[in-house]
Parts: C-alpha cells; sequence; structure tokens
C-alpha cells in the first residue's frame, strides 16, 4: 500500500509512556490531522515519524518501505515546526532553497524553483528579504515553501498556525488545505485546535494519553463520538447519565427517552447530545423538567443554560428560531432519540 | 520595558560612581603611560619629563617588528585555536543534560582559579623528559624513549590554549544554549546529516558570536607574558614579555609605555578591521 502505516508504535521516556501501542494507516494523498489535549503524545507521535525520535516499539513504514530506523535526513520529507524554525542567518530565497542546495542541485534550478515555490506562496519578488522583516504570516507561508522544495513524500505539519491571530489563523487553514489538494501530497498535521482540524482533515485521530481513541472523517467524529473523551473533546457536548430498564428503555434525568434504543446487556451508560439537537419547549406534556440559568446571546447564535435534574443542559439555537425565554423561567427539555448517542460511561 | 532617556543633568547621577571608578583606575593611569611613553629616561634615576619621540624612533628596528609579528601570529594562533576546540565542545555541552552541563561547567570554572604561574609550571612538567607525559606514551609502546617537549612553540600554544579555553567556553556558552534547537532538526528534516546541520546552521547562526569571542580571545593571549617565558625559547617571546623586561629589570619606564601604547593601537587597529569585515560580510 502507498502511504504511510505505523504499527503498534509505543515510545517510552523512563518510566512514562508517551505513546502506547499507536497503529494507523494513511493512505498516499490524504490529509490526517492528530488532535489531542496537551501531552496526549500526539507531538512525540509526529517526531517519530519525521525521525527526531526513535519508537521504542514498533514500526514506520513508507511505500512498503520499513523507514523506523532510517535518520531524518534521509527520509525525503519536509516538516513545519512550531517555532517555524527559519534560518535567521539566511534570506527568504536562500531558506527555502536550503534542501536543495544540501543535495547539490544547481544554482539555475534552484532559483527557478524558489521562484515557483514564491508565487505558490503569493510571495514572488522577496526572494532577497531576510526573514527577520517578514509578517507572522508570512514567515509561515516561507516555512511551508521550504518544506515543499524537494516535493517530499510526507508533509509534516507540528501546530503550524498557533502563533497566528484567529482571524489569519482560519484564513490560512483554508489556504494549507488547498494547496495540499492541489499539490496531493500525505500531510499530518498535529494541533490541540478542534476546528482547525475540522476544517483541513480527510481524517481526524483524537488521541488521549498516548493512545488514538477514534480516528474518522471530520463528521463522523462529530455525529458518531466512539467514546465520552471524544464527544468532549470535540466541539460542545452534553453529557447525560442514563439507566436502561430490563426492556431496554433509557431513562434520563428523571424522564423516558422514547424511540431510543440502547443496545442489549447495557443497564447504564452516557448519552451525547450536541446542544444544537436540545429543543426547548413548554413544560410538561412528557418533555424532562428544567429551569432556564442563563441566556448568552452571542449574536450568531443563542445559547441557553438550563438546570434539570441536577445537570447543566446547554441549548443552541440560531437568531431566527429564539426560543423565547428569560431566566428563572421552567421550560421543558426534547430530545430526539436519532441525535443522541449511547456510549459507555 | 520601555525606558524614557534622562532629561536633566541630575538624571545622570547613578552614573557617578562608575565613571568617577573609570577615571581614576583607568584613564589616568593611561594617560600617565602616554605621557611618560614622550619623556626620557634618565639612566641615573627613573625618568626625566620631556617631550621626545626617541622611544617610538628606537622601536621602529626590524627586531621589534619581528616580535610584534610573532606576538600578534601567537595571538591569533591562540584564538583560532581555542574557537575551533570550543565551538563544537560548547554546541555538544550544551545539547548535554543537565547533570552533564554542571560538571562540565564546574570544572572549566575551576581551570579560571589557577594563576599563569601554576599553569605555566604544570605544564612544563608535563612536557619535561624526566617527568613528562611522554614517559606515558614510552609505557605503552608508542614511543621508544622519553623526550622533551618544551621549550618549543608548540608547547607555549599548548598552555596559552589551555588557560584561554575557559573563557572561550563560557563566553560561547550562554549563545548555544539560547539557539533554538529546531533550526538543526529543521535542518536534518531537510536533508541535512547532524555534521552538515551544524556547519550550515549552527555556526553561520552564531557567526557574530563567534566574531567577538575570537577578538576576546586574542586580546587575552596578547597579553601573555609568564607563558613564553617558561615554556618557549627567546625567539617565542612576546611583545609583552619586552615591555616587562624594559619596565621591570632594565628601569626604562618611558621605552615600555611607548611599546605598550603602540600595542594598543595595533591592537585597536586589528579589532577595528574585524569589525570592519564583519559588517562588509553582513551586507553583502
Amino acid at each position: 500500500m502507498s502511504g504511510l502505516a505505523l504499527q503498534n508504535i509505543t515510545k517510552e521516556f523512563g518510566t512514562f509512556t508517551a505513546v502506547k501501542n499507536v497503529s494507523l494507516t494513511v493512505p498516499h494523498g490524504t490529509f490526517v490531522c492528530l488532535l489531542g489535549p496537551s501531552g496526549c503524545g500526539k507531538t512525540t507521535l509526529m517526531r517519530m515519524i519525521a525521525g527526531l525520535d526513535l519508537p521504542t516499539g514498533g514500526a514506520i513504514k513508507l511505500d512498503d518501505a520499513d523507514i523506523t530506523r532510517v535518520p531524518t535526513h534521509k527520509r525525503d520529507l519536509g516538516m513545519v515546526f512550531q517555532s517555524l524554525a527559519l534560518f535567521p542567518h539566511l534570506t527568504v530565497g536562500e531558506n527555502i532553497a536550503y534542501s536543495l542546495r544540501i543535495r547539490g542541485v544547481g544554482k539555475e534550478d534552484q532559483k527557478k524553483r524558489v521562484d515557483e515555490l514564491l508565487s505558490m506562496i503569493h510571495l514572488s519578488g522577496y526572494a532577497d528579504r531576510p526573514v527577520a522583516k517578514l509578517s507572522g504570516g508570512q514567515r509561515q507561508r516561507v516555512a511551508i515553501a521550504r518544506a515543499l522544495a524537494i516535493s517530499p513524500k510526507l508533509f509534516l505539519l507540528d501546530e503550524p498556525l498557533s502563533a497566528l491571530d484567529a482571524k489569519l489563523r482560519e484564513a490560512m487553514q483554508v489556504e494549507l488545505r488547498q494547496l495540499q489538494q492541489r499539490l496531493g501530497i500525505t500531510t499530518i498535521v498535529v494541533t490541540h485546535d478542534q476546528r482547525e482540524a475540522m476544517t483541513m482533515a480527510d481524517t481526524v485521530v483524537v488521541m488521549n494519553s498516548g493512545e488514538i481513541r477514534q480516528a474518522a472523517a471530520p463528521v463522523e467524529i462529530y455525529r458518531r463520538p466512539a467514546d465520552t473523551f471524544v464527544a468532549d473533546f470535540i466541539g460542545m457536548t452534553n453529557l447525560i447519565d442514563f439507566t436502561a430498564d430490563s426492556t431496554g428503555r433509557a431513562h434520563a434525568l428523571g424522564s423516558p427517552i422514547e424511540g431510543l434504543a440502547v443496545p442489549g446487556g447495557l443497564s447504564r451508560g452516557v448519552l451525547s447530545v450536541r446542544p444544537e439537537d436540545v429543543h426547548l419547549t413548554a413544560p410538561g406534556h412528557g418533555a424532562m423538567a428544567g429551569r432556564v440559568t442563563f441566556v448568552r446571546d452571542l449574536g450568531g447564535t443563542i445559547e441557553t443554560f438550563v438546570e434539570a435534574g441536577g445537570k447543566q443542559i446547554v441549548a443552541v439555537s440560531m437568531p431566527h428560531a429564539r426560543p423565547d425565554v428569560t431566566v428563572g423561567q421552567d421550560v421543558g427539555i426534547k430530545l430526539s432519540p436519532d441525535t443522541c448517542v449511547v456510549l459507555k460511561s | 520595558m520601555r525606558r524614557e532617556a534622562p532629561q536633566k543633568l541630575s538624571d545622570y547621577g547613578p552614573l557617578l560612581f562608575p565613571a568617577g571608578m573609570l577615571i581614576v583606575f583607568f584613564v589616568i593611569p593611561f594617560a600617565t603611560m602616554i605621557a611618560v611613553s614622550f619623556f626620557k629616561r634618565d639612566p641615573a634615576g627613573f625618568y626625566s619629563t620631556a617631550f621626545v619621540f626617541d622611544n617610538y624612533a628606537r622601536f621602529l628596528s626590524l627586531f621589534f617588528g619581528k616580535v610584534l609579528g610573532f606576538s600578534l601570529f601567537l595571538a591569533i594562533a591562540v584564538a583560532i585555536c581555542c574557537i575551533l576546540l570550543a565551538v563544537p565542545f560548547t554546541y555538544l555541552l550544551s545539547r548535554a543534560s543537565r547533570r552533564t552541563q554542571v560538571v562540565w561547567l564546574v570544572g572549566l570554572l575551576s581551570v579560571l582559579s589557577l594563576s599563569e604561574v601554576i599553569i605555566g609550571f604544570a605544564w612544563s612538567t608535563l612536557f619535561s623528559r624526566t617527568a613528562g607525559i611522554t614517559n606515558l606514551l614510552v609505557a605503552i609502546g608508542l614511543m621508544s624513549q622519553p623526550v622533551a617537549l618544551n621549550p618549543s612553540l608548540g608547547a607555549v600554544l599548548t598552555a596559552m590554549v589551555y588557560q584561554a579555553l575557559p573563557y572561550t567556553v563560557l563566553v560561547l556558552y550562554p549563545a548555544l544554549v539560547r539557539l533554538d534547537p529546531t533550526l538543526t532538526e529543521a535542518a536534518r528534516t531537510l536533508g541535512a546529516s547532524p555534521i552538515k546541520s551544524f556547519f550550515t546552521v549552527v555556526v553561520p547562526a552564531l557567526r557574530n558570536t563567534i566574531m567577538a569571542t575570537l577578538i576576546m580571545v586574542f586580546i587575552f593571549a596578547l597579553g601573555s607574558y609568564l607563558l613564553p617565558q617558561i615554556l618557549g625559547r627567546p625567539q617565542h617571546w612576546t611583545l609583552s614579555v619586552l615591555i616587562t623586561d624594559q619596565a621591570i629589570y632594565q628601569s626604562n619606564m618611558p621605552f615600555a609605555a611607548a611599546m605598550a601604547v603602540f600595542l594598543v593601537l595595533v591592537t585597536l587597529a586589528l579589532v577595528g578591521l574585524t569589525l570592519l569585515a564583519g559588517r562588509k560580510g553582513e551586507a553583502a
């Protein structure tokens, strides 16, 4: 299979296990985001793919060749570091040409390729500027161009956009995704920003404490989280404890949820319900009873906080469907069974 | 933090103490030395006030020219040896574990506590025929009989490098510790072997620091006058040795002062040239 394959990768630092038995295949030309909180092992995993750290167990294969022990400089990859790591003593053009110079490419060809890459990142004519004179977004683009100069087999980015302000970051996410699709290059991005992962990735890999919790398409991750960690980490969610009786009927917040099928043998668990799937109605009529504690009107969306059964439930609605509620008002909560994801607690 | 430039005369108050110290202990002695360099030597006593160029004229001879040339050569050689040894060493040290770093730095600092005299005599013993390191080489069969390695240029150079190396490392250390380690990692992901990344990234990125250290060690080595006498032959004596000789043993203070002033001027000129070359390189 062409592409990258991680087989049972483990990394131990002394007694601490940073990455536990991780297996993952990244088909050629796909965009994968490693997503997780700090310390979840995502950066360590990427450093092992780059060869900057060696795994204590398992194998890494690129296009069916075992590269587990191949030194970094022989791996034909391009990497963008969180700090960008642009060489301060070189100009923009020299930075981009570095990998070509190291490989002994002729001066003429170097210049041609640099011009090509500069026009790709919309910085034509910047070749002779010192990198210190660039703005954050421009430096970001130069780091990307430098990593892509040799047309690597694998494109790695470690928290590439974290130094940019929010607006620029969102614009760069789109730009990076479009660039990746145009080049068709196998790309892996490490991020802790789930919006970033959702925007760019074909496959989002959610990690926690050194393990992969779920690897799937962004919408799948959002709609069908595999466990409570994934459900809670990706976007906002309401995690509601439920119990199931012998007939398989689920009860939550003191009321039964009609039509929800609980898998056989599961007597208790957690429901994950996205805030936009929580509907507020008039109290009674079989709805769960709650009381509004806070309303956050953000203009684009309205978040209503409701206390029900000792738990805080958040409902999100759009302005045109603004719920007519005030703080302290008693309301009913309706959950539709097809939007409830049943998870083990 | 933004700080305002001094507005009133009283704002310069805190500078009074250091300025006073500088004037009393540096400017006045140096000015005296310059003045003395134009005085006339009095063979019966010390010197008499005058304004003559005799001392400088006497200096313009082939002999002193050669000594000056050798002094500069020796100082440059020491500076280059120190940089060649210290840059790779300090780079590796800055990437080592905290514990290793502390052990090495404490060791280097303890070398600084040794006086030039002790260093000189220690090396003269190590280089001797009877008790020197060649005896070890004989013992392990690499040499057939022990030889004396001093007096020689190599012995002078070794001891001076030994003396200057701790300073070199301590000056380079902060800059190398601050150097972003991802720079060399980036170079490796771009296809450079660890050695290549050292020469294409670490060395050029630290060019200014290395240049400044080179100048510092050069000036430090220029002032050395004991080691060349202990470990070298008369032809290895530096201008500093001759200045000491004139000032202390020949009681010719005006001539010693003239040589010292001349040495300062030549040093300043060389440092200026180096900085100028560095700036040109930067602009290119």
